[in-house]
């Protein structure tokens, strides 16, 4: 089967220093897949080159072998929360409708079809009782759901997700899991920046390594190993608890890594 | 009434009323996307453009001025965008190397151009500064002839500038070609500046651009009726502003309408209900007593 997105070559540098080098990816349709690595690996950039927002120095990106420029319409993007500025005058509604402004053509105002689209989303995302709030009245967790919100109105069949569950609260994060379950079964692809890799196992089926260069790709019960998250995280993180030298590791992570590992 | 059966009061009335209502719609903008200094930068750089224009055509019509004035504000934009882009000046930094080096410029053209005998220069001067009495139909045509359409446009593109301003990446993220909309909206900016060339001038504009709308921010929480506002309190402010200046003897129009600007912003940032000032301290103060 054609993959949902595929990769090839990708290298992206700012000033002169490389962010992303010669990387590969592929992401199989109707799957969830995490990308991690550490902070500053170019997490947040592979999902922007892929969307056109960075230029990249080389590379191609395919959407189910054609362009971005041609599938536009299949991809939806759910940018970090803390992107944009919330005290901005606008409701929840109205940011909302915004996933639908490409569709929409230049000079049509959104109306009540879009209305019902967006009420919906919200209804999706259990935020529906906030539908006429102002944006700066929201948490955080809200404020992900209305992100989310925007990008299921856009109908998409390939959603990019930077950090979702970054800071939220455990209301949201059940509803952003819900939600990415409903997408898959539902025949989308999901592709989200993910921190937390105690969750990556039970949340997703596919994971990609990333720090600057790929590390691994592929399905979780193979890829996420301790030899692979070593590659990707080099000596910043413990694993399985035989660095005793690394008193940051939390004991969990140890278990749920091991029973990967093994 | 009365006053309004003069002639030059008119016109100086309907000018500031239609800078005021174009400079307070596209100033929302300009502070939304936090580009407030850049507006300040731009209005300051025009002032070579103005001199440049009268040197090279020798008239003083508005329309020629205008266009000179908006040509070196595009300039000054492009400078600082490609500053800030290919070097590791910051933008803050570079923001007031080109405001000062542009205005420096004009101030030097313009102190040149005033030991020339020619009389028509004469009134150069007046766009530091404004001065709505000059103001005569020819002005206030080109004015109307600038603002209504601009004003069209801002109708037009109404969500893909709403969008563009609330978040930049995702506009670009749903094919909107961000780039050119941003093009678009500095332009617009650039014109509501240079109608205030006459009536404000280029020292004070940008609070023209600013004022009004941090005022209409404080009353409502959407952005139509935040720009509505300001485009209200711009017009009224200007109104007042320029009529006072006109009929008083002396004083300078722009100066007169940033004061009455403050006044308006001063009552926005103190009485508005739930962002004012003394609403937060009232419903603070409450519980304790």
């Amino acid at each position: 089967m054609q993959p949902a997105l595929a990769i090839t070559d990708l290298t992206v540098a700012y000033h002169d220093k490389p962010v992303l080098w010669d990387v590969d990816l592929e992401v199989p349709a109707s799957t969830l897949m995490a990308i991690v690595g550490p902070n500053g690996a170019g997490k947040t950039t592979l999902i922007k080159a892929a969307l056109g927002l960075v230029r990249p120095a080389a590379g191609q990106t395919l959407f189910y072998g054609r362009p971005y420029r041609e599938q536009r319409r299949l991809v939806g993007y759910v940018p970090q929360r803390g992107s944009v500025d919330w005290d901005f005058p606008t409701s929840v509604l109205d940011v909302v409708m915004m996933g639908r402004y490409g569709s929409l053509g230049w000079f049509r105002r959104p109306g009540k079809a879009e209305r019902q689209h967006a009420l919906a989303a919200l209804e999706k995302v259990r935020m529906a009782d906030f539908a006429t709030r102002q944006i700066s009245q929201l948490s955080g967790g809200q404020q992900q759901r209305v992100f989310l919100a925007r990008a299921l109105v856009q109908d998409a069949q390939i959603y990019f997700m930077d950090e979702p569950f970054q800071g939220v609260d455990a209301v949201t994060e059940r509803a952003i899991i819900d939600l990415l379950r409903d997408l898959r079964a539902n025949g989308k692809t999901v592709i989200v920046v993910h921190h937390d890799l105690q969750t990556v196992p039970e949340y997703f089926d596919q994971v990609c390594l990333i720090n600057v260069r790929r590390i691994a790709s592929g399905p979780v019960a193979e890829v996420f190993t301790e030899a692979n998250l070593r590659a990707t995280y080099g000596g910043r993180i413990a694993f399985l608890g035989h660095a005793e030298d690394d008193e940051a590791t939390p004991s969990r992570t140890e278990g749920m890594l091991k029973g990967v590992a093994d | 009434m009365e006053l309004f059966a003069d002639y030059t009061l008119r016109m100086v009335a309907l000018g500031s009323a239609m800078l005021g209502i174009v400079s307070g719609v596209l100033g929302c903008f300009a502070v939304l996307r936090r580009q407030a200094l850049l507006g300040d930068a731009m209005s300051h750089a025009a002032l070579p453009g103005i001199v440049v224009a009268f040197l090279l055509t020798g008239q003083r019509d508005p329309l020629i001025l205008m266009l000179g004035a908006a040509g070196s504000a595009w300039l000054a934009a492009l400078l600082l965008m490609s500053v800030t882009r290919t070097t590791r000046v910051k933008e803050d930094s570079s923001l007031a190397l080109i405001l000062a080096v542009f205005f420096g410029t004009g101030l030097v053209l313009l102190s040149w151009l005033q030991q020339r005998p020619d009389a028509a220069q004469a009134g150069l001067r007046s766009f530091l500064f404004g001065q709505a009495a000059a103001m005569v139909a020819r002005d206030v045509q080109v004015m109307v002839a600038l603002g209504v359409p601009t004003l069209v446009l801002v109708a037009l593109f109404w969500k893909q500038f709403k969008v563009l301003t609330f978040d930049p990446e995702y506009a670009a993220s749903l094919g909107l070609p961000v780039r050119g909309l941003s093009v678009l909206l500095t332009s617009l900016i650039i014109v509501a500046i240079v109608l205030g060339l006459q009536t404000v001038g280029v020292v004070l504009m940008s609070a023209m651009l600013v004022a009004p709308a941090a005022a209409a921010r404080q009353w409502t929480d959407r952005l139509g009726v935040m720009i509505v506002l300001a485009g209200l309190f711009g017009a009224s402010a200007g109104v007042v502003g320029a009529l006072i200046s006109a009929t008083a003897r002396g004083l300078a129009t722009g100066p007169t309408i940033v004061l009455c600007l403050g006044v308006l912003t001063l009552v926005s940032f103190l009485f508005a209900p739930n962002r004012g000032l003394i609403w937060r301290y009232t419903r603070q103060a409450v519980p304790q007593v």
